[in-house]
């Protein structure tokens, strides 16, 4: 199905373009047309049909689901809602504040709040289009480990005690068996019509592509040069494929770094292309993704320094681990 | 009446301040708009997600731009 997409870019690259596919310039724009074309045909159709779906999905409910579950299941279920709630920056400090100030326990927390970012519908379109389902199911699961992982360690850590002095005395209070200020039973759940989760669908529609058709222009800009123009096997000859330590190198080097998933994957696709290893680019593309400076800063609004370090170590070693067994998985990936 | 919007800062809870002013200046209202940024003061309304309003020290809204026909209404009651 997706092949119509090969088509389209063979005839405008090389047919009506009339440039050569052995060119560095013309396997540029056939990549650039190819996944620029793919990539908002799929994101159209699944934003939406997502949305239909998501419409009565609301974060009280998320909450009111989370509240008192037994803490292996909880975790589990917070990375679960991570990832089928939109993600937006902006949002992860009340979000936080409102689940901490509900008794939630930070671990649980943080399994939404880390899964969040990396697993959205965007990116999971992407990453299907682009680089085939089985490396998305393996993205998918890897990126709900990451998130479960850290919420157990941060409770084992009893990291709590490293929240800032108000957000830690509403989580006690809450613990204690006070509930949630400002907030009385959860709301019923809702029953839309659907001419409500349409007119709700496209206006998720238009937001998100709104927010990220300059993304995808960018990531796939960048992906189609270094398609063209970087040669084959730079990454094998230049950087070798095999040192372990090329794996955390590249999660310290992406921490900090800001992009969204909708950049990031098509410069992945290009990457994988020319020889670099797989779980070693996926790495450096998730640790972009999970973390970065601006989050890191409004994140310091409710977490003290030693709250936020651990947290940034812990995402340290989930991605060296999951960089390390995607490359010890690449042949049954199917790409590479 | 005294509106506040709380959010951090993010471009939406700017364009939710400024259609409100917008709003009320339109319909003649008095209203005091201000921006929110601090996260206790969300957490006391029990806010968690953004950007939402106040009015008057009530939330009435949280969660996207509130569209125009709901500004209205807070204005008509």
């Amino acid at each position: 199905m997706l092949a119509i997409f090969t088509v389209i870019a063979d005839w405008l690259a090389y047919g009506l373009l009339g440039l050569s596919p052995e060119s560095r310039l013309g396997s540029a724009v056939h990549f650039f047309i190819e996944d620029t074309t793919k990539i908002f045909a799929l994101l159209v159709v699944m934003i939406y049909v997502i949305a239909l779906a998501r419409a009565s999905l609301n974060l009280e409910r998320v909450r009111a689901y989370l509240q008192g579950r037994h803490r292996v299941f909880g975790y589990l279920s917070g990375s679960m809602f991570g990832a089928i709630t939109p993600f937006c920056s902006c949002s992860s400090i009340p979000l936080f504040l409102g689940f901490t100030s509900a008794g939630i326990p930070l671990g649980i927390t943080m399994a939404f709040l880390l899964t969040s970012p990396v697993i959205n519908e965007v990116a999971v379109v992407m990453l299907w289009g682009l680089l085939g389902w089985k490396f998305t199911v393996a993205y998918v699961i890897v990126g709900m480990a990451v998130g479960i992982t850290g919420g157990l360690l941060l409770d084992a850590m009893r990291a709590h005690r490293w929240l800032q002095d108000f957000a830690a005395k509403a989580y006690a209070q809450a613990s204690a068996g006070g509930g949630a200020p400002g907030d009385g039973e959860p709301a019923p759940p809702q029953r839309l019509t659907f001419a409500e989760r349409h007119t709700f669908a496209l206006g998720e529609l238009r937001e998100i592509i709104g927010r990220i058709w300059k993304w995808i222009l960018i990531g796939v800009g960048l992906g189609a040069g270094l398609h063209g123009f970087l040669p084959e096997n730079w990454f094998a000859e230049h950087l070798g494929s095999g040192q372990w330590w090329s794996v955390p190198a590249a999660v310290f080097a992406g921490l900090p770094l800001y992009s969204n998933a909708t950049g990031v994957i098509p410069v992945l696709e290009s990457l994988i292309g020319k020889g670099l290893p797989v779980g070693t680019t996926l790495a450096f593309c998730m640790s972009t993704v999970a973390a970065s400076l601006p989050e890191f800063t409004l994140l310091k609004q409710v977490m003290q320094w030693r709250l936020l370090a651990t947290v940034f170590v812990i995402l340290l070693i989930n991605l060296s681990i999951i960089g390390w067994v995607f490359n010890a998985l690449t042949p049954w990936l199917g790409v590479g | 009446m005294k509106v506040e919007v709380l959010g951090t800062g993010c471009k939406k809870c700017v364009a939710t301040a400024d259609h409100i002013s917008e709003v009320a200046h339109r319909l003649n209202r008095d209203a005091e708009v201000t921006k929110v940024t601090d996260p206790a003061v969300m957490m006391d309304y029990g806010v968690m997600s953004t950007p939402a309003v106040a009015i008057d020290g009530e939330l009435v809204h949280s969660g996207s731009v509130p569209d125009e026909q709901t500004i209205t209404g807070w204005f008509d009651e």
